[in-house]
């Protein structure tokens, strides 16, 4: 526990320049130690590779308009969709809120100065970029065609392209999730502000810390089983190569031991951010605080016990597949729980839809869908017949774009005036929010009806009777894309014109929000003392007990 | 069936479909209704409770009800076990096959689906399956993992390289049918496709009788048995009887040295071929050379076929 | 024997910490918590192992017959040993005997030199003998289930293979600590990092420890 502050002697002075002005070279930036820089540089960095992303998908989309492989060739296909899938995953998705909201907000959240480990985290980035420029090379160089799941014996054996070098891109980029999480995890325990108990924290530092788990716990059995790939395919070994007695279904394991709770890295920091949100645009505490906190635990703690959901049709044996099959609707529940914890938030509430609310609530409603879609994946049966076609696509899609990127949206634009010491443009950022929605709809659902007609994932051609469907959803696609363009624009441009920002714009709960808009590099002029619990709406808005807005 | 134009839901071919069409439906209105229900309780509120209006009681309650917490756990918990009973019902039944049903064998490899009837009547990428009656299909990779995928019977299982893979179906429409392969496997995966072809009874046996004269997988076997002279250790014939007999080997108890035992299965079998110690039988010695490199799977499938022909069930 | 006295050097704590008992205390769990990903790391292999083996433990254990039970001992002694001196020179270090430190922190070193020094002369003898199948190296086993004794060797040189590197980064580590300690004497804070080296230092020795028996041990002699 942090002993009573005796660094209000270091920093006791009105602070003259925010983060952002103390110092302006490139070097200032490259060797910064400072928490808040170090989520600029990786917010660049996941723009540019959201981007790349991005553009493999459109081409993907724009080729899937017409049943023959019109646009390019199938093995360019191949490497496109599993650009998509890497990049995404791995460059994105794993990094998104962590690395850029984790890192700027968490200290502040805390009342801490930086991180537990400053030059840590400075070379989590850079190790980031290291793995990432692994993997541009291999892409430049000719592309991997594995998938993004690179199974056995295929990419240990029969592959001839990059795979040794994208599977090194993403073994070092896993360093950078681990000392994150390790980061993360060391900070709120030993760095929090003096009367920040555990059950005055924000719910976002709950989710941070879940994740955490996941990340320290899940990316080394991710590193192994890339290691042992590639040591297949280097030194010839056969772990996963039946003709050495090596079995390949080994690597389906291992793999998603890791890639399945990676999925939960991908939501649990959206969860925390719409736990910011919701209660920020009500004006009062999130209903059943405790509960969905907890419920971030009972995630990381269930995610890591239902990997083999994905091999039901494998071979794995029928009584794994039940213990499997009842471990995925038990992690499930907590998911719920926050749902409904959620719309029960909105209950007796002051409610405005400025843009983070917009985000926040159309995450709920495609986190919900996309998670019910999570029964009906469960369900064995069901499963046999959905593996492997675009009702999984569709399925992860909800809610790593409805849900992840929306999250990861609502977030930027939330703290955006804390982050930049500006305002965005409130009526495109909402046009903006809206578009992504009915886009985002229109690109993905016809894909469930195009996966239980049995389309399957990763094909170039199909067959003509499911081209009306994939038109949909190309078309939602170029809207989707269009969306996301308006944001880009945007936001950019509000660092040049947009509105000055104050120190707390939304008049919202939370540390963070009691320094300046941006903060100083050593975020408090003075340690701040919590004798609040969180989200204290009431006491902010004024409001008396006996009710009514003022 | 192929070329039927736009659907929006798969046609139900097997007797297994419309089961599973069942369980899908109703997870879809489970879906649908929490789905509006969320929504509609989300706009709702949205409306209620928005910050221009005034005049909308907003007394704080207590901020947390335990009742509201548990019962939406415990609710969602007995619907997710409902569901999982019924899904895992079906997927047991899915994957065994009624006894006597009719075996067809299948060998994959990038990226083509080989096929060969009981009667040893090939064929490539299209496969012939009579109307009504179970039809067992065991599987086995050449090269990577594929994965045999035929919607209207809403039957999937990976085919794996080096280990059979096993699943069935009965047909209960006549016509023809999407096969596909769901386990991408390389440049052509997408277009490792063919279809099922249901016909009636009489119509199939016709059609398997045609074709090039071809013999089943066991009379080939037996050849191959003869030629690699497998008799010369492992028949009661042999001087001195080296091997254990494989007259009634097939789907028996095996003692292995030290005490464990181990089914005689296809498996089985096939490892013995190729790997002869991995799993010495009691009371013999590992001195049996090893096939690997010699016979090919269908060779191995032929070999498998004569043995399991030996046995008296 | 000479005392260092108090450190007169500006104050280590870093500037985002309150004071230095918080530093420390982070600075261990961060170890604690990276180690927790090393056992996840090498949790992987060992999973291969165990299923391997049980597919066929008598060819597991007759290819574990090949391995040098002798050079293996004196390796686990020599391995253990330097587990001590760490432990001793996280000691001097905490008394500010810079010389006793010094000392500790070279024999560790010259302990884990002379470890990675017999693991190559075991790999040299297995290439040698036809028993690494590696790169397309012949691989002679004149016994049963070939298939399956390779396999073992295949993981002997993983495991074996990707536990030097952990000690070859640990020796860096170490040698970075020796000459810190040697150029600038001790600061004020340097028990921590040779505390937190040691936990790393320690860990190895652990999965050593896990590693011999499952190698080494299994054959019947």
């Amino acid at each position: 526990m942090p002993s009573p502050s005796t660094a209000g002697a270091v920093s006791n002075r009105t602070p003259k320049r925010d983060y952002l002005s103390a110092g302006y070279t490139v070097r200032s930036w490259l060797l910064t130690t400072d928490h808040k820089r170090i989520a600029i540089l990786y917010l660049l960095s996941i723009t540019l590779f959201f981007v790349i992303g991005g553009l493999a998908a459109t081409v993907v989309r724009l080729d899937l308009m017409t049943p023959q492989a019109d646009l390019v060739e199938t093995e360019t296909f191949n490497k496109l969709f599993t650009a998509h899938g890497v990049i995404m995953v791995f460059f994105f998705l794993i990094p998104s809120i962590p690395a850029v909201l984790g890192n700027f907000i968490v200290p502040l959240m805390l009342g801490a100065r930086d991180l537990a480990f400053p030059r840590l985290n400075l070379l989590s980035w850079y190790v980031y970029v290291l793995g990432g420029l692994f993997t541009v090379y291999a892409l430049l160089a000719g592309g991997v065609d594995t998938g993004w799941t690179f199974y056995a014996p295929y990419s240990s054996t029969y592959s001839n392209t990059y795979v040794m070098a994208t599977a090194v891109g993403i073994f070092i980029t896993g360093f950078s999730s681990i000392l994150t999480g390790l980061n993360f995890i060391v900070t709120i325990h030993k760095m929090r502000a003096p009367g920040l108990t555990w059950f005055r924290l924000p719910l976002f530092i709950w989710s941070i810390y879940a994740t955490s788990i996941i990340m320290v716990l899940g990316t080394p059995v991710l590193a192994i089983s890339l290691f042992l790939v590639g040591m297949e395919r280097l030194l010839g070994i056969g772990i996963f190569d039946p003709r050495l007695g090596g079995d390949p279904i080994l690597f389906q394991h291992l793999f998603w031991f890791y890639s399945h709770p990676a999925v939960y890295i991908m939501i649990l920091p959206s969860m925390g951010v719409v736990s910011e949100i919701i209660p920020c645009f009500c004006r009062k505490r999130p209903f059943g605080y405790s509960f969905i906190g907890f419920s971030s635990f009972a995630i990381a703690v269930f995610s890591f016990l239902v990997w083999g959901h994905h091999l039901f049709v494998s071979g794995q044996s029928i009584y794994a597949g039940m213990v499997f099959s009842i471990l995925s609707y038990l992690v499930a529940i907590p998911s719920a729980v926050k749902v409904f914890n959620w719309t029960a938030s909105l209950h007796k509430g002051s409610i405005s839809f400025e843009t983070p609310m917009l985000y926040a609530l159309g995450f709920v409603g495609l986190f919900t869908m996309g998670g019910l879609t999570g029964l009906f994946v469960a369900a064995l049966a069901v499963d046999v017949h959905v593996h492997d076609t675009y009702f999984i696509v569709a399925h992860f899609h909800y809610i790593m774009v409805g849900g992840a990127v929306m999250g990861y949206l609502g977030g930027i634009h939330f703290w955006w005036p804390k982050m930049t010491g500006r305002l965005y443009p409130e009526g495109w950022a909402r046009f903006s929010a809206i578009l992504i929605f009915v886009g985002f709809n229109l690109t993905f659902f016809p894909q469930y009806i195009l996966g239980y007609l049995g389309m399957p994932r990763r094909y170039h051609v199909y067959p003509e009777e499911f081209q009306v469907l994939n038109v949909m959803s190309s078309a939602g696609a170029s809207i989707l894309g269009l969306g996301y363009f308006f944001p880009l624009t945007y936001l950019i441009w509000s660092l040049m014109y947009g509105k000055i920002a104050s120190p707390n714009p939304w008049r919202a709960a939370g540390l963070e929000w009691q320094t300046t808009s941006p903060p100083p590099t050593d975020n408090f002029a003075e340690t701040p003392v919590v004798v609040d619990e969180a989200y204290d709406y009431q006491h902010i808005d004024g409001v008396s007990p006996a009710g009514g807005a003022t | 069936m192929i070329d039927d134009g736009f659907r929006l839901l798969p046609e139900q071919a097997s007797t297994h479909a419309p089961r599973v069409d069942l369980l899908y439906f109703f997870l879809l209105g489970l879906a649908v209704f929490f789905t509006v229900l969320i929504a509609a309780l989300i706009i709702y509120f949205s409306i209620k409770y928005r910050s221009s209006n005034r005049r909308v009681d907003r007394t704080p309650g207590s901020g947390h009800a335990l009742v509201l917490e548990i019962a939406w756990m415990v609710i969602p918990f007995l619907i997710s076990m409902t569901i999982f009973g019924w899904g895992a019902t079906l997927y047991f039944s899915a994957f065994r096959p009624p006894a006597g049903a009719m075996e067809v064998r299948v060998v994959a490899k990038q990226w083509m689906w080989k096929f060969q009837h009981p009667n040893g009547r090939r064929e490539i990428n299209t496969l012939h399956a009579p109307l009504g009656q179970p039809v067992k299909l065991t599987m086995i990779s050449e090269d990577v993992i594929h994965s045999l995928f035929v919607p209207a019977f809403r039957v999937k299982r990976d085919v794996l390289p080096g280990s059979y893979a096993t699943c069935w179906f009965e047909a209960t429409r006549t016509g023809k049918f999407h096969l596909f392969c769901a386990e991408y496997c390389g440049t052509n995966h997408s277009r490792m496709t063919g279809c099922v072809v249901v016909m009636e009874p009489a119509e199939y046996e016709a059609w398997l009788g045609g074709g090039l004269a071809n013999e089943s997988p066991a009379v080939a076997g037996k050849r191959l048995f003869e030629e690699l002279r497998c008799a010369s250790c492992h028949m009661p014939e042999a001087d001195p009887v080296r091997g254990p007999p494989l007259q009634n080997v097939y789907g028996h108890e095996v003692i292995l040295k030290g005490g464990p035992t181990v089914t005689a299965d296809e498996n089985y079998l096939r490892e013995s071929i190729l790997r002869p110690g991995a799993k010495i039988v009691q009371g013999y010695e590992p001195i049996m050379p090893s096939f690997d490199g010699q016979v090919d799977e269908e060779q191995l499938i032929q070999l498998i076929s004569y043995i399991k022909s030996l046995a008296t069930p | 024997m000479r005392i260092e006295t108090a450190p007169r050097a500006p104050s280590p704590l870093a500037h985002h910490f309150d004071d230095i008992q918080q530093q420390h205390e982070a600075g261990e769990l961060g170890m604690w918590l990276f180690l927790c990903t090393e056992i996840m790391f090498f949790g992987g292999l060992f999973l291969a192992y165990t299923i391997y083996r049980t597919q066929d433990e008598a060819a597991f254990a007759a290819a574990s017959h090949e391995l040098d039970l002798f050079w293996g001992t004196v390796n686990t002694a020599v391995l253990l040993t330097s587990s001590l001196t760490m432990a001793l020179a996280a000691h001097a270090a905490e008394s500010f005997q810079r010389k006793q430190l010094l000392a500790l922190l070279a024999a560790t070193m010259v302990l884990g030199c002379v470890f990675i020094g017999i693991k190559g002369m075991e790999y040299h003898h297995k290439y040698i003998h036809g028993l690494m199948p590696l790169m397309g190296l012949p691989f002679e086993w004149h016994g049963a289930s070939s298939g399956h004794a390779e396999m073992f060797f295949d993981l002997y040189f993983l495991m074996t293979g990707v536990h030097a590197l952990h000690m070859l980064i640990g020796l860096g580590v170490l040698l970075a600590l020796l000459v810190k300690a040697n150029r600038g004497g001790l600061q004020g804070d340097f028990a921590a990092p040779v505390r937190i080296t040691g936990l790393y230092w320690h860990f190895v020795d652990i999965v050593w420890v896990f590693l011999f028996p499952l190698l080494y041990l299994i054959g019947a002699r």
